[in-house]
């Protein structure tokens, strides 16, 4: 059996195909994910996107449409896309997900590009409390990539030069707004890149870390979300919640699109 | 996609349309060497910096323009910019007074004063003495002050944390839209129905719910419309935090755009006070009757 999951983020739509294999003497079923397809919607309408992402994950795959029993999404545009069956709410699908990657992890940090949310989770992979960010970017990947911009870096760049990095120079502006000028003048006062860089990702991961903090750290800790992507970004995250280790999944952007799917197919039976 | 979708989300050409028209006015009727005291206010604010001259307590001329990335530079180069067209010289200045985020980079001023206590002195001059509650938006900050008879400050709030309900939001939607800063306002009230407010509270929040809105259909004038709508209603609660006194007068760059200005006069139920003068100088023009008055004092020593 084939399921789909969706997930239209603000700045991306990802689409995971799952297949439920049968593994000779498991009681649990198993599960092999068939295709992930990843698409920024640019100049598409959020519906258009997510048929492009579909169909073209679907052809990556070699999988028709009638053979995908079920598909949900996910996301802040969900209600969007027309042919999923159900949506599922980003913190279900997160906390879904991040438990099938890690089953020891229990708390699950969520960075896209405009939200950023701490998840509480039981062993189960049921969100059991999350808090978040919703009216202000200070704390999401959209904070980051301002910054970026003003320091002429790409988002790698960006990443890794922070790491370069041992000082910690602290941001006073939260504002992505304000802050941004805010990067410029220490830019004309010869502060090197690196050094702002470090402050910007300490910035947003102690935004981050403060939401998590109103849930509770517990566990193991996984990150999700675009902003795994940004190695600077992880180690600010580490220090600022005081944990050792921080478990990344290798596409962390399309955990909660996986999760869905995962959801999809147990509501099957 | 329609064209206005394709227009806001293409890759323009680099061209800001955010940026007022820098201006230069100075009052012909009258000559600035028969006045006895000529004090100068210079106010550096965060995106433009204004130089006013007052000729024995009169507003006589000013000059507004772009702040640089230098606050020294675009203190001098605003007051040069009026000084050239009258043919004054700083000396021929008696005080010279700071104000604005960068009024301790004012290198000739003899004092600076915070911009909070200017924009009430300048309201009192351009609203009257029955100004008491002023809503000065500015570029980087919004500020609810208020004031007695003597435009002196008696309290004041100010949201200086969040880019919300500043002038910096506008910017941001007059870039997207790709329509010159003042023509916002007007174009705000061509809509057949008046839209819902724009729900998010972050410019940058608010930048993507403005595109959505966009390829949701609506038209640029809706967008602009429903954009206005919700900065009216943000400073609109911040005044409100602090009370809404009768005598109501609004400065600032965004007093120049009646969309907003409009709009904030309904949700309050009131009108604010009528000015023929530029709001965005009432902040300079302060600090140039502050200086004015220390001059009296000066000579009454």
């Amino acid at each position: 059996m084939i399921t789909a999951g969706i997930d239209m983020g603000s700045r991306s739509v990802k689409v995971v195909l799952l297949e439920q294999i049968k593994v000779e003497g498991a009681k649990e079923p198993s599960f092999a994910v068939k295709k992930a397809h990843l698409m920024m919607p640019g100049d598409l309408d959020a519906d258009q996107a997510a048929e492009k992402a579909f169909d073209t994950a679907l052809a990556e795959a070699g999988v028709s449409r009638d053979q995908v029993k079920s598909v949900f999404a996910t996301g802040a545009g969900r209600g969007q896309v027309a042919f999923a069956t159900e949506g599922v709410t980003e913190m279900t699908a997160g906390a879904r997900g991040a438990v099938f990657m890690y089953p020891q992890a229990r708390t699950v940090v969520d960075v896209g590009a405009e939200e950023g949310r701490g998840i509480k989770t039981d062993s189960d992979g049921k969100a059991v409390d999350f808090a978040g960010n919703e009216k202000c970017a200070a704390g999401a990947g959209s904070f980051a990539e301002a910054m970026s911009r003003a320091l002429q870096l790409s988002l790698k760049e960006f990443g890794e030069a922070s790491l370069k990095s041992d000082k910690s120079i602290p941001m006073n502006a939260q504002c992505t707004v304000f802050a941004e000028s805010e990067v410029v003048s220490l830019i004309h006062s010869s502060t090197p890149k690196e050094d702002i860089a470090k402050a910007v990702l300490d910035a947003v991961a102690s935004r981050v870390c403060a939401m998590v903090r109103r849930v509770g750290i517990e566990g193991n800790v996984v990150l999700i979300g675009g902003m795994g992507h940004n190695p600077g970004f992880v180690q600010s995250l580490k220090n600022a919640m005081d944990v050792e280790e921080v478990l990344l999944p290798e596409l962390p952007e399309f955990v909660s699109a996986l999760g869905c799917a995962l959801i999809a197919a147990e509501r099957v039976h | 996609m329609n064209a206005e979708v394709a227009a806001a989300t293409a890759a323009p050409e680099k061209k800001e349309f955010w940026r007022w028209q820098e201006n230069t006015w100075f009052d012909e009727t009258k000559n600035w060497k028969d006045a006895k005291i000529i004090t100068c206010g210079i106010d550096v604010g965060s995106v433009s910096s204004q130089a006013v001259l007052v000729c024995d307590g009169e507003l006589f001329g000013y000059n507004s323009m772009r702040t640089g990335n230098n606050s020294p530079d675009s203190a001098k180069n605003a007051l040069q910019g009026i000084m050239d067209k009258i043919g004054m010289k700083l000396e021929d200045i008696n005080y010279v007074v700071g104000t604005g985020y960068g009024r301790v980079n004012v290198p000739f001023a003899h004092k600076a004063i915070t911009e909070i206590a200017c924009h009430a002195r300048g309201a009192n001059y351009m609203g009257g003495n029955k100004v008491r509650t002023i809503l000065d938006m500015g570029g980087q900050d919004c500020k609810a002050i208020h004031c007695d008879d003597k435009g002196k400050v008696t309290n004041f709030l100010m949201n200086d944390k969040c880019a919300a309900g500043t002038g910096r939001g506008m910017e941001v939607i007059s870039d997207l839209m790709q329509i010159p800063i003042a023509e916002l306002g007007p174009r705000s009230f061509d809509v057949d129905v008046e839209p819902e407010a724009v729900s998010s509270i972050c410019v940058v929040f608010a930048k993507s719910e403005a595109l959505a809105l966009l390829k949701a259909g609506y038209t640029k004038n809706k967008v602009i419309a429903a954009y206005c709508q919700a900065m009216a209603e943000r400073v609109v609660s911040l005044l409100e935090r602090i009370g809404v006194e009768e005598g109501f007068f609004i400065t600032g760059g965004i007093a120049k755009n009646p969309g907003v200005v409009k709009r904030i006069e309904k949700l309050l139920g009131i009108k604010q006070l009528e000015t023929k003068i530029d709001s965005q100088i009432a902040g300079a023009l302060g600090a140039a009757l502050f200086g004015y008055t220390l001059m009296q004092k000066q000579a009454a020593k």
